[in-house]
């Protein structure tokens, strides 16, 4: 593996060796490392691209690290990955991709990742996506999350997308039954021309299931960035989405939430609240000696952490 | 240490700040008091920078300041300490304290102490965000406590005392006699409250945007209690029986 491989890692997964526990590292379309233990395998699907991650009930304290890294320009990178978690399990489970693009032809991957949580079963998912490369070909990322709850079962999702990515279509449904719970943590900083589109559709099946959503994004110079969200309640249940955008130069953030109340004893709630910075803010931390440059980046760097 | 010269300041056709003058020395506290309305807040912006004057000269360690902007006279030595305390989606308290301190390796212990002086614990606050989720009272005290650890040769204090409990009242006084001491730096404080302008060595007396009156504390809270109207003194906890017939 190359420095730009290695840094691509170090960026989205925070790897910076081997792994510990199990891992599937994928390059440029291909199988580049895998291991498995003995609670967690990884098997290559055989009818289309991508791996069937298969974790025993009660596993707990292990991890799985499957990033995909793409330093070929023009290459088009779809993988389905299914994760199968046991009852009971309790593990974290890190993801993303990384795309380095020196060409001027397109690098694109989509990530389609489908989660069935058996009943009680618990996991930390984490989802960074990252761009780089000094050639003028797009860097596109479309990651798909499909999340189906069993009873009991509650997923803790930290998506973040972190700069270089010339424009991403990012889409999260959840399918949730009695007592399961998801936290959905994102945040996206789009520069430039780019665009990113976020989309979050939650069914709110099972008495006592819940869900809470935080969004914060930034959108700088001349980028896009568009929020949808639908919350259905179809039971007694509780859903919290909250968007929170900066728009800076010429950016653009577009909010269109939707919370669906099918059932009486549905509380559903949603917030947004796009604008630029605060001046008070800048002010703030200018008397305390920031230049109003430093204040902009403490501001961000904060409010994306 | 700081000379505010002739400094005239207008907004929407109304005169604020007219010609006033008004010196700073070195190792002093200072409380600045007056009625509401009379320019008080203006005239602490105006020697932070948040406000610029439309006349008059500003010297601070005798150098024109009068032209430079909020960040330079931050790292001269100036701090001021809002009397709405700005809040942060994602900087937490750390964060703030460290920015504040000018170093992001201030020790933890002593980040730890400053928030104990304002009464707060520094287990459960230090990486609680700035944000909403905070009440006023607890901002306050940690707007207080981000000047404590800045450690300015002169530090202004916006009616420090609004949304303080009474319980904290004490402590907030002892903070500003323990800054005075650690730092040997001179604070001037906006305040109408009889405790803080006890703790002051001089008392500057605001009305009508002129500096009416500027002395030694003991010269003139006699003045100023012997003028202001029986209302101002209930905050004395007194009955209200002067003045009546």
């Amino acid at each position: 593996m190359d420095k730009i491989e290695k840094n691509l890692l170090k960026q989205i997964a925070d790897i910076e060796k081997t792994p510990m526990g199990a891992y599937n590292i994928r390059e440029n379309g291909k199988l580049s490392a895998r291991n498995t233990t003995a609670n967690i395998d990884i098997v290559t699907k055989k009818d289309k691209p991508g791996i069937d991650i298969i974790i025993k009930p009660n596993t707990k304290n292990e991890s799985v690290h499957i990033p995909v890294i793409l330093t070929q320009g023009g290459l088009n990178d779809l993988v389905y990955n299914d994760f199968y978690i046991g009852e009971n399990a309790d593990v974290v489970i890190v993801a993303g991709c990384g795309i380095h693009n020196s060409t001027c032809d397109t690098a694109q991957h989509d990530g389609i990742h489908t989660f069935h949580l058996a009943k009680g079963a618990k996991i930390k998912y984490i989802e960074k996506h990252y761009g780089e490369g000094e050639g003028t070909g797009e860097r596109i990322l479309n990651p798909q999350t499909i999340i189906n709850l069993d009873e009991n079962a509650s997923m803790e999702m930290e998506s973040v997308q972190i700069k270089g990515v010339t424009s991403t279509v990012r889409e999260t449904y959840a399918n949730m039954k009695k007592g399961s719970s998801l936290v959905i943590s994102e945040r996206i900083m789009t520069t430039g021309k780019q665009t990113a589109k976020t989309v979050f559709d939650v069914n709110l099946d099972g008495e006592d299931s819940s869900v809470h959503v935080a969004s914060r994004s930034v959108a700088e110079d001349d980028s896009l960035q568009e929020f949808i969200s639908n919350v259905k309640g179809n039971a007694k249940c509780f859903g919290h989405v909250e968007c929170d955008a900066i728009i800076m130069g010429n950016g653009r953030v577009i909010s269109d939430p939707k919370i669906e109340a099918n059932n009486v004893d549905a509380s559903l709630i949603h917030e947004a609240a796009i604008g630029k910075i605060a001046g008070e803010q800048l002010i703030k931390l200018m008397t305390l000696g920031l230049t109003e440059k430093e204040a902009e980046e403490q501001i961000i760097n904060g409010f994306l952490k | 240490m700081l000379e505010l010269k002739d400094i005239c300041f207008s907004r929407d056709n109304k005169n604020i700040l007219k010609n006033v003058n008004l010196e700073i020395d070195n190792n002093k506290m200072v409380v600045i008091t007056g009625p509401n309305g009379s320019g008080k807040s203006t005239l602490a912006k105006i020697i932070m920078g948040i406000e610029n004057p439309d006349s008059g000269k500003i010297v601070f360690d005798g150098k024109d300041i009068t032209n430079l902007s909020i960040t330079e006279r931050a790292k001269m030595g100036i701090g001021f300490a809002f009397q709405q305390p700005v809040r942060f989606k994602g900087l937490t308290v750390r964060d703030l304290i460290e920015i504040s301190a000018g170093s992001s390796s201030i020790k933890v212990c002593d980040a730890c102490d400053v928030l104990a002086d304002v009464g707060l614990c520094a287990q459960e606050y230090l990486n609680r965000e700035v944000n909403g989720g905070l009440s006023g009272g607890e901002l306050k005290r940690i707007e207080i406590a981000m000047l404590a650890a800045k450690k300015s040769k002169l530090t202004i204090f916006d009616e420090p005392e609004a949304g303080i409990d009474l319980w904290s009242f004490n402590n907030l006084i002892s903070v500003f006699e323990k800054m005075h001491d650690d730092i040997k730096g001179s604070i001037v404080i906006i305040s109408h409250q009889e405790r803080i302008l006890n703790i002051a060595d001089e008392i500057v007396l605001i009305s009508n945007g002129k500096v009416e009156k500027h002395g030694p504390r003991e010269e003139m809270l006699s003045q100023i209690f012997n003028k202001v109207k029986p209302c101002h003194k209930l905050e004395k906890n007194e009955k209200c029986n002067e003045g009546r017939a």
